[in-house]
């Protein structure tokens, strides 16, 4: 599904990734972990397409698409979602309007004819049940005063509404109580099949009771410094990150 | 009748049409729009045309497009010449009150029944004559004759507009809509003057809309004062939507009384040069008032906004906003005025203005510009001038839409607030609409008239 290779990314000339190696294969669970500032965010937006980091190096294929030759947009009809760590808030646009016409552009990616207003409104019920959002929300402008909580189940619904092949959750349980946590792993479970992957960017093992991961690696200054299965996750729980720093200097 | 006139040095040459045509302008014409020509003319000649510089003109230099040569109407047959189009106007879903005028002279009018009785909608011409107590009364008391050279040359040069007069008590529940439309088969120069009063307790919307059909040159000073009386409710949408060689001056010049509420939206969606003067006169207690603005320019477009609250009296409530997407090499201006006097105590008044710039060509000014004599009082204003938010553009892209639709997206979600204060739900509704098609590169001011749908030339899509 996804093979990263060497991949290096710099934002004004400072290098953040320095030379990514990961490969996911369709309906594995990657769980990615790491300090602050290791670079966990900048990989997915260099994955999703943000033209703010300068990609010096590396290779990235998609479905054995070149990922990187891919505008954003494009990425994300060829099946790839970013749930971001900060959704951004769009005031004036409307959820309803902007799910249509991301949902409509994904059609005619497709070739298939756009949704019907009434096809649409029930995609959308559909799927709102799905991730137990509140309609309130969605008759609101995109995110605009939703609660941090609110936002990441917006992003969930988003995923649910486009299907995605991979979806890279980049802190997605981060700001969530409890109930809406189980709501927004059992969201990304039943979106879950044998030919969807699904990365997770977490810094807590909470998540990873319910999106259970096959890999778990851990980034450190831009490098991927370990993998191994889902116990490194509880390992890394209990003992922090010193070990690993200091195994990584040695 | 016509006239053609060629102006090259500006006052020369219009003093020269003044003095010529001093009889034709007086025929016809109620006696009080004539005693006052003589001194606005005087005004008018002293300062001449505005140039940049005059301060208040100071980003809209008028003088070369007041250049050239022009036919001007100086009776009704002359501006409605073999232009027997039968009119169609409405907007979808809206039941609207229709005057129409041609080159700024009155063309026709729906049937009067259908509203209120004591409404009087007509002739500025006309109406005065048969009531000259109250257009004697209110004519030309708020428009600033002597500081406004246009405000002056309109009022020295106009000969028929619309005259709307709302009794006390009365609510006018049918907007009422003035479409001005400029054809002709030369360049021509028009001038227009309307008279709004809306007596205690009365309440009246109004819709203007002044377009181009014909490519031919037009340049127009129009001029509308307003009489809010106590507790009365008015509200004027601006559309305006006119062809790149179009130049216009408007002025709204509002005087507000006790507990009146009133609201001006002026919609630039296409234009030449406009230059829009509004001016609100809050000369009385708790009067509330509501200005705004939305311009959607590109190629060379021009539009300057100048507006001027007067907080005279205390407990007055002033809000205003205006919005502006400049593309291509448009340019525009934006100056907000609000003076509050000194006894105006426990004023509220709020300004802002935003920009959206989508190239490095396009400019704007920005200039609020407060004068506070009272102590007791709430003023707030803001300007910013910013470009598309990248992250918002990204956030959408990463959702699959593409550049395009996300920049319409996203203007639009910029322009949606000005729509938003529109109180007449289904303009609203058709303003949206319009509005996205502007962004899309679908409107085209030329197949029809943004409000009504009114045919016009393709030859005009310049
Ligand atoms: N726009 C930017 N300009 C400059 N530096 C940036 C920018 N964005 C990210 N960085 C830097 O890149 C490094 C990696 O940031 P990134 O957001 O990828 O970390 P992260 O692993 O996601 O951290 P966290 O766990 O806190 O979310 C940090 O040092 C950060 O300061
Ligand atoms: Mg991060």
């Amino acid at each position: 599904m996804l093979v990263i290779k060497d991949l290096h990314a710099k934002i004004d000339d400072k290098e953040i990734l320095r030379g990514i190696n990961l490969e996911v294969k369709p309906g594995e669970v990657h769980a990615i972990m790491g300090p602050n500032g290791s670079g966990k965010s900048t990989l997915s937006s260099v994955l999703a397409g943000n033209e703010k980091f300068e990609v010096s190096d590396g290779h990235v294929t998609f479905n054995d698409k070149d990922l990187l030759a891919l505008a954003p947009e494009d990425r994300a009809r060829e099946g790839l979602f970013l749930s971001f760590q900060y959704p951004v808030e769009i005031p004036g646009v409307s959820m309803v309007n902007f799910m249509r016409t991301a949902v409509n552009e994904h059609r005619k990616y497709r070739d298939e004819e756009p949704h019907t207003a009434s096809e649409f409104l029930k995609l959308m019920r559909e799927k709102k049940k799905l991730v137990e959002i509140d309609s309130n929300l969605t008759n609101r402008s995109v995110n605009e005063g939703f609660s941090g909580g609110e936002k990441k189940k917006n992003e969930i619904f988003q995923m649910a509404m486009l299907e995605p092949k991979l979806a890279i959750l980049d802190e997605t349980d981060s700001g969530l109580d409890i109930d809406a946590l189980r709501v927004v792993a059992n969201g990304v479970n039943k979106l879950k099949s044998e030919n969807t992957s699904t990365i997770v960017i977490t810094h807590y093992q909470r998540l990873l009771d319910h999106i259970v991961p096959d890999f778990v690696h851990v980034l450190y200054k831009g490098r991927i410094v370990k993998s191994a299965g889902k116990e490194l996750a509880l390992e890394l729980e209990e003992k922090g990150y010193d070990w690993i720093k200091k195994e990584f200097e040695d | 009748m016509n006239k053609t006139c060629r102006i090259i040095n500006l006052q020369e040459e219009y003093s020269q049409l003044f003095k010529e045509n001093i009889s034709l302008l007086e025929n016809g014409a109620p006696e009080q729009m004539n005693v006052l020509r003589a001194a606005a003319f005087d005004s008018f000649i002293s300062k001449g045309i505005p140039s940049n510089k005059v301060e208040e003109y100071k980003y809209t230099n008028l003088q070369p497009y007041f250049k050239g040569t022009f036919d001007v109407a100086f009776s009704s047959d002359g501006a409605i010449n073999n232009n027997s189009e039968k009119f169609h106007c409405g907007v979808p879903n809206l039941d609207t009150y229709n005057v129409f005028m041609i080159n700024g002279w009155f063309a026709q009018q729906d049937e009067l029944s259908t509203l209120p009785k004591g409404v009087i909608i007509g002739s500025i011409r006309d109406k005065a004559k048969e009531h000259p107590e109250i257009f004697e009364k209110y004519y030309n008391t708020n428009a600033p004759v002597d500081s406004d050279a246009m405000v002056a040359m309109n009022t020295a040069f106009a000969q028929d507009g619309a005259f709307v007069y709302i009794p006390k008590g009365v609510v006018v529940d049918k907007p009422i809509q003035l479409v001005n439309i400029m054809t002709g088969e030369n360049d021509r120069l028009i001038f227009q003057r309307n008279l709004v009063i809306v007596e205690e307790n009365a309440q009246v919307k109004m819709m203007l809309c002044d377009h181009t059909i014909s490519p031919q040159k037009f340049v127009i000073n129009n001029l509308t004062e307003v009489f809010a009386n106590e507790n009365s409710i008015f509200d004027a949408y601006n559309v305006q939507n006119q062809h790149n060689l179009t130049t216009q001056v408007s002025g709204m010049f509002v005087h507000q009384k006790k507990h009146s509420n009133i609201l001006t939206n002026n919609l630039t969606l296409h234009s030449g040069v406009t230059r829009n003067n509004i001016r609100v006169t809050m000369d009385d207690e708790r009067c509330e008032s509501h200005v705004y603005g939305l311009y959607l320019s590109d190629k060379n477009q021009h539009v300057d906004n100048f507006t001027f609250i007067d907080h005279a009296k205390p407990n007055c409530e002033s809000f205003e906003l205006f919005k502006g997407v400049m593309d291509d090499s448009a340019s525009g201006a934006f100056t907000g005025r609000v003076l509050v006097r000194p006894d105006a105590q426990q004023t509220n008044a709020y300004q802002s203005n935003n920009n959206l710039l989508l190239t490095e060509n396009a400019k704007i000014n920005s200039k609020p510009q407060l004068e506070i004599y009272a102590d007791d009082v709430k003023c707030s204003h803001g300007a910013t001038v910013g470009q598309l938010d990248d992250e918002a553009m990204f956030y959408l892209r990463a959702r699959g839409i593409n550049e395009n639709e996300g920049r319409i997206l996203l203007m639009f979600a910029f322009a949606y607030e000005v729509i938003e204060k529109i109180r007449v739900e289904p303009l609203k509704e058709n303003i949206r609409s319009l509005v996205e098609k502007r962004f899309r590169g679908e409107f085209d001011k030329c197949d029809s008239c943004v409000v009504c749908g009114q045919q016009g030339s393709s030859v005009s899509c310049l």
